[in-house]
């Protein structure tokens, strides 16, 4: 039997014919790397290969790595199969990786939205034989809102915080979707301060997207700072010593399980966005049937449920175990799936 | 059905106490009677029967959401909550209702009585036109209760705080059998009313657990001292000839227990008495797996009479001669039960005096408690003699000190996903303990379930073992690879013909998570067996 173009081994999604990984779990040679995140851009490979908009990234997170950057749709060949990075619309310099070998093609979106979120390239739909998809988000449980709204709801919240005298925590991953978040804030509402970690980040996407001004919060921040601001700060540090001094606060986290009441109710949050840089149901179907695929293989999330609807509508779908935070992480737990909500 | 909508969502995303009974004080001013007297039923559980089952429910809004109905399940399991998984599902409705929290009661109340077709023509109506929000709020009306931090106590409060009205006062006045549809705010909250308090049972008064060492409490000699009884916790009220007995849940109950009809005409009216319900044959004390056979049926059968009887283990009286005693002191009470008791009890069978005891230490007093499971009570209760009964849990005149529960050390071996604030989190286990089975290999054998007993970190990390090691999947449920074991503790135990063990615990649940032990090391059915008294 042929051997199919991209396998599943125990380091990651393998290309034997070109010998590279896509977003490898465990060290490699060479390794193609959809975006930032740490469950999908690991330590440790000898060569890493991404959109050059995600290198300043991984190099912030990884440190001196070898690597080279590619442009949208720019075609490269190893050992005779062609490689593309496509966008994915998930975070700055995200892609869907195609590869094509003698006439068969394969798409693997990484992680992917198909709302333009004004901040990561756009989703392109890429066609293909076989559609690796993620889908964390796939039950039909879950629909979003158009951004515009949710940001919309944000700005409410924080002005009526404001109007309170209450200052404003808002919880989101520290890569993604923080950016977006402080991209669609409204700065006429008042200051926007940051948590270190984002405004690490923060400062290393500003010269790739232009947003709001930010403030870190130091040891030598005052109270009177706090007031009628909003705090954009990663989801580890709710609960921490760290919010203390932003007395009186009401607090908010921005992520797709915030569908769930008990999500919110559970991390004690009080107020819940739905918002996320993952495909909902309705839009995990539109890109399966855009990729025009036959074959589909369900990575992380809801795997099962989602191929099996995918069988009944007649694709050939498939699960396969991945290490990317699906099932084992499914709510939260660890600070690596804030990277995946 | 806007405002109450816009309350639920307020009560729903604050985890602060004082905001939420803000929010519901503030809404107590603003709507209109009717809604007033609907909020109250629904958030105290007088909700409208059902008008439509969940099999139905859920069938229609598949439906609706084009989709197959086990995705819907798959969904479901996921969400943990039918109103809002049939909210979530369904594409998001436009349209703002102006139709008041009344009608939409109303309409379910008429709902009940007609046909199919009728049903899922309002439903999916509604379905299509509310809001995501309002739907989940109209799917809860529809389906059950809301579960969203508000007690009746905390409900009381902010009524209080809207109405001006004291909080005790209105605690009896909400309590009883009334029907949100026939009674008006001004019937029920406003108006003093003798006749309307004939049902009336009192708020019970509750005892916190003794944390701290016994001898705090002070002079023994100021205590009286009873066994704790593991009963149903009920008053039973004589007044105009007529009998009710209210369970602690407010809940009327006086047809399950026919048996205590003989109070009337033997005890005068105006008599409240508290106790506890109690299995009672040949002379002893049954087990509460017993009395669970009366609690869940509605019919009473002759058999089942013969079978389970029960008796009242009164151990105060509220009311006597028509006037309200709780003010008085709990030996003052005593006093008059006790002569009550005295004069009645040949003729009475059904009623048992809970006596009280008077120790000089509290040495003895815990050589008492020790003999606890023997009587078959679950430890002692102490009271202080000068108390008066208060109103719901109090610190400082009641207290239980019950006997250490009994302990034993189990694998886990199938997880289900937790419901409301836990679901899409696996906190619901099952249990096995080894058994021998006839060629002499061991097997394990499920014995209990248990939900409660580890923190939410704890939780986590078994959610995330039991996502990694799952065998099997059965709907919501998964069998997961026998490896962690956990101490459970459990109040009594049975021998039980229900239960697949052959055993029935009283109140499993979790005391520590053995991560020190091998599955090899739990404990062996014969061990639980060994337990039974």
């Amino acid at each position: 039997m042929k051997q199919p173009l991209l396998v599943f081994n125990d380091k990651g999604i393998y290309c034997a014919q070109a010998d590279v990984y896509l977003d490898p779990w465990k060290p490699v040679e060479k390794a193609i790397i959809t975006h930032g995140h740490s469950d999908h851009s690991r330590w440790g490979h000898k060569q890493y290969i991404t959109h050059h908009r995600n290198i300043p990234i991984i190099k912030h997170r990884l440190g001196a790595i070898t690597v080279s950057g590619k442009e949208w749709g720019e075609t490269f060949q190893i050992n005779g199969v062609t490689f593309s990075l496509h966008p994915a619309g998930h975070i700055v310099g995200a892609s869907q990786v195609r590869v094509s070998y003698k006439g068969e093609v394969w798409v693997f979106t990484g992680d992917y939205k198909i709302e333009d979120d004004g901040v990561a390239t756009p989703f392109e739909s890429v066609k293909c034989h076989t559609f690796i998809t993620e889908c964390t988000f796939g039950l039909p449980a879950f629909k979003w809102m158009p951004q515009e709204t949710v940001m919309a709801d944000i700005n409410d919240w924080w002005s009526a915080n404001k109007a309170d005298g209450n200052t404003s925590i808002l919880f989101g991953y520290s890569l993604g979707k923080a950016q977006r978040l402080l991209k669609h804030l409204d700065p006429g509402i008042g200051p926007i301060l940051t948590h270190g970690a984002i405004e690490n980040m923060t400062e290393v996407i500003r010269p790739m997207v232009e947003m709001p001004k930010t403030r870190l919060i130091t040891k030598d921040s005052k109270k009177e700072d706090f007031k009628g601001a909003i705090v954009l700060a990663p989801p580890s540090a709710h609960g921490s010593t760290w919010i203390r001094k932003m007395v009186p606060y009401v607090t908010a986290s921005a992520s797709g399980w915030m569908t769930f009441r008990g999500a919110r109710r559970r991390r004690a949050i009080d107020k819940g966005f739905v918002l996320s840089d993952h495909c909902d149901w309705d839009g995990l179907l539109q890109s399966v049937a855009a990729s025009g695929c036959e074959k589909v293989i369900a990575t992380h999330g809801y795997t099962d449920i989602f191929a099996r609807y995918l069988r009944e509508l007649g694709y050939d779908a498939r699960t396969e175990k991945t290490q990317f935070e699906g099932e084992l992480a499914e709510m939260e737990t660890t600070k690596e799936t804030q990277a995946n909500a | 059905m806007k405002d109450f909508a816009a309350l639920i969502k307020t009560l729903d995303s604050t985890n602060k106490t004082n905001t939420k009974v803000a929010a519901l004080a503030s809404y107590f001013q603003k709507a209109s009677d009717s809604d007033k007297v609907w909020t109250i039923a629904i958030l105290s559980h007088r909700r409208p029967p059902r008008p439509v089952n969940t099999t139905l429910l859920r069938e229609w809004a598949t439906e609706l959401a084009n989709i197959p109905l086990w995705l819907f399940e798959e969904s479901y399991h996921i969400v943990g909550d039918l109103a809002e998984t049939i909210a979530l599902i369904i594409p998001a409705g436009k349209k703002e209702t102006t139709k008041s929290l009344t009608a939409f009661l109303e309409e379910m109340l008429l709902l009940k009585a007609k046909n199919e077709d009728e049903k899922k023509a309002y439903l999916h109506e509604n379905w299509r036109q509310l809001g995501y929000y309002e739907r989940f709020v109209f799917n809860k009306l529809m389906t059950g209760g809301f579960r969203i931090g508000i007690s009746q106590k905390l409900m009381t409060r902010a009524l209080s705080k809207a109405t001006g009205i004291d909080e005790d006062v209105l605690a009896y006045k909400l309590m009883g059998d009334w029907k949100p549809a026939q009674i008006t705010f001004e019937v029920l909250v406003l108006k003093e009313n003798p006749s309307d308090y004939l049902s009336k049972p009192y708020p019970f008064y509750l005892a916190y657990a003794i944390e701290d060492a016994v001898e705090d409490l002070g002079e023994p000699t100021e205590w009286f001292a009873e066994h704790k009884w593991d009963g149903i916790r009920s008053q039973v009220v004589v007044r105009e000839n007529e009998l009710f007995v209210w369970s602690r849940g407010e809940e009327l109950v006086t047809d399950k227990y026919p048996e205590f009809k003989a109070l009337v005409g033997r005890i005068p009216n105006g008599t409240v008495l508290d106790g506890e319900i109690l299995p009672f044959s040949e002379g002893v004390i049954g087990t509460f797996n017993a009395l669970q056979t009366r609690i869940g049926r509605k019919n009473v059968t002759k058999a089942l009479l013969t079978k389970t009887p029960v008796v009242l283990k009164a151990y105060d009286i509220l009311e006597w001669e028509g006037a309200d005693m709780r003010s008085k002191p709990f030996s003052e009470r005593r006093a008059v039960l006790e002569k009550l008791y005295t004069d009645v009890k040949n003729d009475l069978p059904v009623l048992h005096l809970s006596e009280t005891m008077q120790f000089s230490s509290w040495k003895a007093a815990a050589a008492e408690r020790s003999r606890s499971r023997e009587v078959r009570s679950e430890g002692l209760m102490i009271k202080r003699k000068d108390s008066p009964y208060l109103v719901g849990r109090k610190k400082g005149d009641w207290w239980k000190w019950k006997v250490d529960p009994l302990t034993i050390d189990a694998v886990l071996t199938y997880a289900m996903r937790g419901h409301g604030r836990r679901s899409n989190l696996f906190t619901d286990y099952t249990f096995a303990l080894w058994d021998t089975n006839e060629d002499g290999k061991r097997t394990l054998v499920t014995f209990a379930k248990a939900y409660s007993g580890l923190t939410d970190s704890e939780f986590k990390e078994v959610d995330k073992f039991i996502k990694a090691n799952t065998l099997e999947r059965f709907g919501p449920v998964r069998s997961v690879t026998p490896e962690l074991v956990f101490e459970i503790a459990f109040e009594g135990i049975a021998l039980s013909k229900r239960h697949k063990s052959g055993v029935a615990t009283r109140f499993p649940r979790i005391l520590r998570w053995r991560k020190d032990k091998k599955i090899q090391e739990a404990n062996t059915l014969e061990d639980l067996k060994s337990m039974i008294p």
